[in-house]
């Protein structure tokens, strides 16, 4: 008997890789992928790939002691001498990004409201925010000058406070590293569901066409339909992996290649992207060799084994587990279009734990939600792999394999159950009532 | 013990509706068994049963006197009504796969596989995928793999269904090999001809209630009605008729004959036998024609649903 099991297998697995347009996507789908990675970069620097120039007109002497500094995207003009008519067109003429003008006012609060800034088309709002920062900086010291205060000693005063944050068995801990966890788990349970979304629906297939080429009876009185379903799941499953370790391997090499042959790497993601508020905060870090610790921190404070173990057992049990979800699906109806009414129960366990991720277990990853989902065996793969970089008591990731597989088995009987029962009514659009009726029935 | 399988008091039922009601078979080896009855009468059903597709709610199956194990499918071939195989595997490829899920080595798959392309001279067929076959041929190929395992005990569904009569000669005549070499064969079908031609052991199921079980022979002598086709040449044919009608229960009978007879059924009582009729019409005429009505199977499927459904 278990060797029939082993049958199954290869032939769902030989069926499925054996396909063309398995084949296609196979090769194909890296491709893509890719040429789409290279092509929002080239976006992102095509979209500012011109170095913007901008002039000013500082009438109030506001940047005098403290002005603008050049940056490899930004140039500054001073333009202060010509007056604002002529700056104006100036700017026109050499086609200048914009154009600051900084009237003289009499205080300061009038001048804060009296700054223009002239362009062509409306400006980019992360170069307005950055220009608005410095103005303002500007503006404050001006005003601590003019109230009697020595900026020298307001300097002196800032403090940077950084809480250390330590469980009771000592481990240290910190705000970026808590961070860093959120992004592993959130990544890992994104994965998981992407995955779930993108090859679940191929055990649904498989199961439907055994129906519709009427392959169906013949094939079970040789075999039970238990051992049936248990070798498609697994043998989809395994298609499934296989096409996913291709596309990783597939997607390192073109990557590399192509970065070669174009001249562009990955690491260059748009620099605009990200705010001068982090890149302050970044720079801070690597100023005070920060980044050193991290790293440290990293190597030591992440269980990356028992991470990465947890990972391959709740992704591969989530995915057989809906994986079985999807061939009772297909065991109870005829075919493709009449999946769409049960569809409901595939999606929203999985958008529930997503949404659960996202909420609960970034606020409190022990609160009592975040544990109680990540024990409820169709949310679990994807809450628990985002609670597990935060230290989750082995007890409960026990009881929470425990469940996720007795889920798995009694979906993988449920759909046998099904698939049974539903050869005896051939051509009928089975309703959520009949399907629990078909349940009842002995054998 | 004579019988290969047996099927004892079996109760089916699909919530309110009883696909079989207290049904016993008894299907003795090395014969053809037909399964006869009207659509919907419970045949699949009990099919479905002895190949342990579904479970009945009470009764038994013994096969081979013993009671019907899991590993018991692989001495069971069965041919369904519903039928089909994978649209995208090779012909090959496929049959070895079913026989091995059917408990077969590869090699002797392999083997066997190879006997009857050659036997059936389809051996070009190896590589092709079903769905480049036509519908005969995938018939061709389906009814291979239901016998390529060598079971004991074959069950067809309808197996001439789609098939041209050159086809349908070809599978009677290899079913007709197979029961030679002892398979025993239960066979479901609604045309009665191949009843007739192939079955030995019938049994009769109609609205979920067997109604009739038997030797083919048996039944039929059972189903006789003691009624002789005749044909007689006398001087005046209408006034024999007369006189004869007032001794007999008559009817007209139809046969082609080259002599402008006076055709009749005659239908004997209780107490007359064949040799009394034909001394007493010897005397009043010439016999030309004397032959006792045999009811054939479609008659008797017939005329037992008729009865009951009166009795119902």
């Amino acid at each position: 008997m278990k060797g029939k099991l082993g049958l199954i297998i290869k032939r769902e697995f030989n069926a499925k890789v054996r396909n063309k347009s398995f084949i296609i996507m196979t090769i194909l789908a890296p491709f893509l992928m890719v040429a789409m990675g290279f092509l929002i970069i080239y976006l992102g620097k095509a979209n500012d790939s011109k170095i913007k120039k901008i002039a000013f007109v500082d009438q109030a002497n506001l940047l005098k002691e403290n002005t603008f500094e050049d940056t490899n995207a930004v140039k500054y003009i001073d333009l202060t001498s010509i007056g604002v008519e002529a700056a104006k067109k100036e700017s026109e003429d050499k086609e200048y990004y914009g154009l600051l003008t900084i009237p003289k006012q009499d205080s300061l609060e009038l001048l804060a409201t009296d700054i223009s800034f002239y362009s062509k088309k409306t400006p980019n709002t992360i170069v307005v925010e950055s220009l608005e920062k410095k103005i303002e900086s500007n503006l404050r010291n001006k005003k601590l000058h003019r109230l009697g205060i020595d900026i020298a000693k307001i300097k002196s005063a800032k403090i940077s406070a950084d809480i250390k944050l330590t469980n009771f068995s000592g481990e240290e801990t910190s705000k970026f590293m808590n961070s860093i966890k959120v992004g592993i788990g959130s990544f890992a349970g994104y994965l998981i569901m992407m995955f779930i979304m993108i090859f679940g629906t191929s055990v649904m297939r498989s199961v439907i066409e055994e129906k519709t080429s009427r392959i169906i009876e013949v094939i079970i009185s040789s075999i039970k339909p238990f051992q049936l379903m248990m070798g498609k799941i697994i043998g989809n499953a395994l298609a499934g992996l296989t096409q996913f370790a291709i596309w990783g391997v597939l997607i390192t090499i073109i990557s590399i290649v192509a970065s070669f042959v174009f001249g562009i790497s990955f690491g260059e993601m748009p620099a605009t992207n990200v705010s001068t508020q982090q890149m302050e905060i970044a720079k801070e870090i690597m100023a005070d060799g920060k980044i050193q610790s991290l790293i440290t921190e990293l190597r030591s404070q992440l269980p990356w084994v028992s991470m990465l173990v947890y990972f391959i057992l709740y992704f591969l049990g989530g995915y057989l587990l809906y994986s079985a979800i999807y061939a009772a699906i297909g065991a109870a109806v005829d075919s493709e279009t009449d999946t769409q009414q049960f569809m409901p129960i595939v999606m929203m366990p999985l958008m529930l734990a997503v949404y659960v991720g996202f909420v609960a277990v970034m606020k409190d990853p022990n609160g009592p939600i975040a544990v109680a989902f990540s024990i409820i065996p169709l949310t679990s793969p994807i809450v628990m792999l985002m609670r597990i970089p935060f230290g989750v008591p082995i007890s409960q990731i026990i009881i929470s394999l425990i469940l996720l597989i007795l889920n798995f088995v009694l979906f993988v009987w449920l759909a046998a159950k099904i698939y049974r029962v539903g050869i005896l009514m051939y051509g009928k659009k089975p309703s959520y009532k009949e399907i629990y009726k078909w349940m009842k029935y002995k054998g | 013990m004579n019988n290969l399988l047996v099927v004892e008091n079996v109760t089916k039922q699909f919530g309110d509706f009883t696909a079989l009601n207290n049904v016993s078979i008894s299907v003795p080896k090395n014969s053809i068994f037909g399964l006869l009855g009207p659509n919907g009468a419970g045949k699949t059903t009990l099919i479905r049963i002895i190949n342990q597709i579904t479970m009945p709610d009470s009764g038994k199956v013994l096969f081979d006197g013993k009671p019907l194990k899991p590993e018991d499918v692989h001495t069971i071939g069965y041919l369904p009504e519903e039928r089909g195989l994978y649209k995208n595997m090779k012909v090959g490829e496929q049959a070895i796969y079913l026989a091995m899920l059917k408990g077969m080595s590869k090699k002797d798959a392999k083997e066997n596989l190879k006997y009857w392309f050659d036997k059936f001279d389809i051996a070009s067929w190896w590589n092709k995928k079903i769905s480049e076959l036509s519908k005969g041929q995938a018939q061709k190929i389906q009814f291979v793999i239901t016998v390529m395992h060598k079971p004991k005990l074959l069950i067809f569904d309808e197996v001439f269904s789609g098939l041209d009569p050159i086809n349908a000669n070809l599978i009677r005549d290899e079913i007709l090999e197979l029961r030679k070499n002892g398979t025993t064969i239960i066979f479901s079908t609604h045309r009665m001809e191949s009843v007739e031609e192939l079955c030995d052991h019938i049994a009769l199921l109609d609205h979920s209630n067997k109604i009739l079980e038997g030797n083919l022979n048996d039944i039929k002598k059972e189903f006789k009605t003691n009624t002789f086709e005749v044909g007689l040449n006398s001087d005046n044919n209408d006034a024999l008729e007369k006189e004869i009608s007032e001794r007999f229960s008559i009817s007209k009978a139809s046969y082609k004959s080259l002599e402008n007879d006076l055709k009749l059924n005659i239908k004997l009582g209780v107490n007359n036998t064949s040799s009394d009729l034909i001394q007493y019409l010897s005397s009043k005429a010439q016999v030309n024609h004397f032959v006792e009505i045999i009811p054939n199977a479609s008659d008797i499927f017939i005329q037992a649903v008729k009865n009951n459904s009166n009795e119902g």
